[in-house]
């Protein structure tokens, strides 16, 4: 029921992603200098718990994982292992021009993955040297238009 | 005359406890139904913030915890009890209903401390609180040397002086300088030629 008393009249689908991008967790995983506008991103300044966004201190809950950061040869084994842990449907930003392409070691940073997709599958980009807060608001946003037009029960 | 069946308090915590299960149990169901399922070796290994789990998670925990938990268990109760008790002994409707009732909240608040404080310094008697420390067994030797030797030799490492430092300095001849070219009609040693070739 509404609030003009009339009963909402849903496919089961779409109540299954409203009420998946209505809730979307991310991990709680910061890898470099984009990780603090995550953070910020998080904070009570911008406030991402109104868009449903509340990281979770394990992949097993959690529904998205937030690439904020630098990904070094090291981290791409990790993030491929956390990626691997987290339960479907999961999703991926990528955040900020290192994980995007490399960024700024692009050419002469021996030690970095040329962009996170080359590890794990990614859903929404978000470019910027650190993005800003509503840089990544808008990416989960825009993973939120995504959801909807997903059909959870033939995954 | 039939009498209109009455649910009691209890029949209604049994509807509680059953509309309580059903609901748990759809849940469940409806997930089951819905997630995807697709398990791989990979998703399956423990948790470890992404590293690779090493050892066994069942670790031995030290029983010493075990007196730290129950004496904690003490004071968490009394916490439970003093903060509502705060809340009805600051009220200032009922003490204007009687005047008394502050002192005798009080009053019945340090009996009800001074019962905790009685366990509290019956397992400081007992000697609970004390951190039970390993004892180790050190091992003993028998090499048949007397004391009296090491004490020497200890004797003689103590009174150990430190030298001054000095270092002598080799007058080295300076080479090339002060030495005359003596051999300028020295053959050079490797000559190279060249042998006609022979027709």
């Amino acid at each position: 029921m509404n609030e003009s008393g009339g009963v909402v009249v849903t496919k089961v689908n779409d109540l299954l992603n409203w009420a998946r991008l209505s809730s979307l967790w991310p991990l709680s995983f910061g890898i470099a200098c984009c990780a603090i506008e995550m953070m910020g991103s998080y904070a009570s300044t911008y406030d991402f718990e109104r868009f449903g966004v509340f990281p979770r201190p394990s992949a097993r809950q959690a529904d998205v994982i937030i690439i904020a950061g630098t990904v070094t040869f090291k981290m791409a084994e990790r993030i491929k292992r956390l990626y691997e842990q987290m339960p479907e449907p999961k999703y991926v930003i990528s955040m900020g021009s290192c994980s995007n392409c490399g960024g700024p070691y692009w050419q002469h940073g021996y030690h970095v993955v040329k962009g996170v997709d080359r590890v794990i599958p990614v859903d929404v980009y978000v470019q910027g040297c650190p993005p800003r807060p509503e840089a990544l608001i808008g990416a989960v946003l825009e993973l939120q238009k995504k959801i909807e037009g997903e059909h959870v029960l033939e995954m | 005359m039939g009498e209109v069946a009455q649910i009691s308090e209890f029949g209604k915590i049994l509807i509680f406890l059953i509309i309580g299960i059903v609901m748990t149990g759809a849940a469940f169901f409806a997930n089951k139904l819905v997630a995807p399922h697709n398990p791989n070796p990979e998703k399956l290994t423990s948790y470890e913030c992404g590293e690779e789990p090493t050892g066994s998670a069942w670790l031995p925990f030290n029983s010493r915890f075990y007196v730290i938990a129950l004496i904690f268990l003490l004071f968490d109760v009394e916490m439970m009890f003093i903060f509502p008790w705060a809340t009805v002994f600051g009220s200032k409707e009922i003490a204007a209903v009687d005047s008394r009732w502050t002192a005798l909240s009080l009053i019945e608040m340090f009996v009800f401390v001074g019962i905790l404080i009685m366990g509290l310094v019956y397992v400081w008697i007992k000697g609970d609180l004390e951190w039970i420390k390993a004892s180790p067994i050190v091992p003993k030797v028998d090499v048949n040397i007397p004391a009296s030797v090491y004490e020497k030799l200890n004797l003689e490492q103590s009174a150990f002086k430190v030298k001054p430092f000095s270092m002598e300095i080799e007058k080295v001849e300076a080479v090339g300088a002060s030495t005359p070219s003596t051999n300028t009609t020295a053959k050079p040693m490797f000559k190279p030629t060249f042998k006609k070739a022979i027709e």
